[in-house]
């Protein structure tokens, strides 16, 4: 019992290692936001090696990452994929898997309040809370506010952007396109 | 569960989406205005990542098949991968397979067309998908249901631009109104075999893996009928008597147009020049 405590204890305390080592590799698309911002890391387990052995590090245990793409088609899944277990291994961790699950499907919504803040930085305007949009229905518009004014006189340029997951927008007030990470 | 018929299944979903995916990226560079252009090869990008889901899948329900279920679906498998002495992978199911098995709708094959007739054929499909994936996500395969819960917010946002585009055309100048009644032309007889099921597309969907595609026609005419209005045209009667009623079919059971071969050739020409090639 004792031992499977301990173990616990220490496999947790590598986890929370990991996920803020997570916060390091960035969105080859948006190099601003971490994968973890983003939300498309769901979960990170790991099982630390028997330790007390000289030489033997709590890093040489197994771990496994896993990951949801934003749309189905994201070529920066395959980028990123790599990008983490090469950022682990600069930690130390040499045995971790990274795996794909899609359901539940990633939403906008999980993407954290600290994200949509360093979007807004970047000049892309955050998606707003998911409500209706993702509907098949025609000719919807949903208010954007510009990333630079802050003005909502903004309109629809385009419903596809330079990636799978931006649209883009035209500030009739500043006079400024910019894209809309648009909700999803 | 059947798991030949499974792997049949998926491989059918798989071939429609790779098939149009490819097809609509034939605009890429080559769009009307340039959003548009962004707008097509985002689609297909996300057909892409459909149709990646698929083969993944497949490929792993093959590799796990006992050696009689394998020679059940011998006739499904690449060839030229026989050689490679590995397990089966998406790659080989797309870059490998001859003509006659692919098992996509003849509609998804067909050439591009002007824009008119690209516009249609993505509204047809998305208003099929978006009623298909609905079902799927409901039935007994996690895997599927997975896939399909993913695709379901892409498609959504395919079916509202595809739709916004048919109301422009049909309901703008005499010149759009004109290219997409001929679209509607050419393209509607191909519509009929996305409601005409193939044996093994029953048997998966009698198992409560799969969707009876027959169940959808209502649904989906009513979609079609919606927008139809709106941009002024006219949905063609079905009479099943008067012989007007002609649909196109094969596809489903491998039996292609002769565009297909083409687009194979073009899509395959690196894997089958450099068998086995790693990127």
């Amino acid at each position: 019992m004792v031992v499977a405590t301990e173990n616990m204890t220490s496999s947790s305390v590598e986890e929370q290692k990991i996920w803020q080592i997570l916060q390091e590799v960035k969105d080859p698309e948006i190099p601003v936001l971490s994968i973890v911002d983003l939300g498309i890391v769901r979960s990170v387990h790991y099982l630390p090696s028997n330790s007390g052995e000289p030489g033997v590090s709590k890093r040489d245990g197994r771990g496994e990452v896993t990951i949801t793409p934003t749309y189905s088609g994201c070529p920066a899944m395959d980028v990123i994929r790599m990008d983490i277990r090469l950022k682990l291994l600069e930690h130390g961790y040499k045995n971790i898997t990274v795996q794909q699950s899609l359901s539940p499907a990633w939403t906008t919504d999980w993407i954290t309040e600290e994200g949509k803040r360093k979007l807004k930085e970047f000049g892309i305007a955050p998606p707003n809370p998911k409500q209706q949009f993702c509907t098949s229905e025609m000719f919807k518009e949903e208010a954007v506010q510009c990333p630079f004014c802050n003005s909502y006189h903004t309109k629809q340029v385009s419903r596809f952007g330079s990636t799978a997951c931006k649209a883009v927008y035209h500030c009739d007030n500043c006079k400024e396109n910019f894209d809309y990470f648009k909700c999803h | 569960m059947n798991a030949p018929n499974l792997f049949q299944y998926c491989l059918h979903l798989a071939d429609n989406v790779l098939i149009l995916s490819q097809r609509n990226s034939e605009w890429c560079g080559h769009g009307p205005v340039l959003e548009q252009d962004i707008a097509i090869t985002n689609i297909s990008l996300d057909l892409l990542g459909q149709a990646r889901n698929m083969y993944q899948y497949a490929a792993a329900l093959y590799n796990k098949l006992s050696e009689e279920e394998k020679s059940a679906v011998e006739f499904l498998v690449p060839r030229p991968w026989k050689i490679f002495g590995r397990e089966l992978t998406e790659d080989d199911l797309a870059f490998l397979r001859d003509e006659r098995q692919y098992l996509n709708l003849l509609l998804v094959e067909l050439p591009k067309g002007d824009w008119a007739l690209t516009i249609l054929r993505q509204f047809f499909f998305s208003a099929f998908q978006i009623i298909f994936y609905q079902q799927l996500q409901q039935r007994e395969d996690a895997q599927l249901s997975a896939i399909a819960e993913k695709s379901l917010k892409e498609v959504a946002y395919h079916l509202r631009w595809s739709s916004e585009w048919v109301v422009r055309m049909g309901d703008g100048t005499d010149e759009s109104n004109r290219r997409i009644r001929n679209a509607l032309d050419e393209l509607w007889s191909f519509t009929g075999e996305m409601f005409l099921p193939s044996t093994y597309e029953l048997q998966v969907a009698d198992e409560g893996f799969g969707v009876n595609v027959a169940l959808l026609k209502e649904t989906w005419l009513q979609k079609v009928s919606e927008v139809f209005a709106e941009a002024r045209l006219k949905v063609p009667q079905q009479d099943e008597t008067s012989g007007k009623s002609w649909v196109q079919s094969g596809g489903k059971e491998g039996s292609h147009t002769e565009y297909l071969g083409y687009i194979l050739t073009d899509m395959q020409y690196l894997q089958r020049t450099f068998p086995d090639s790693v990127w």
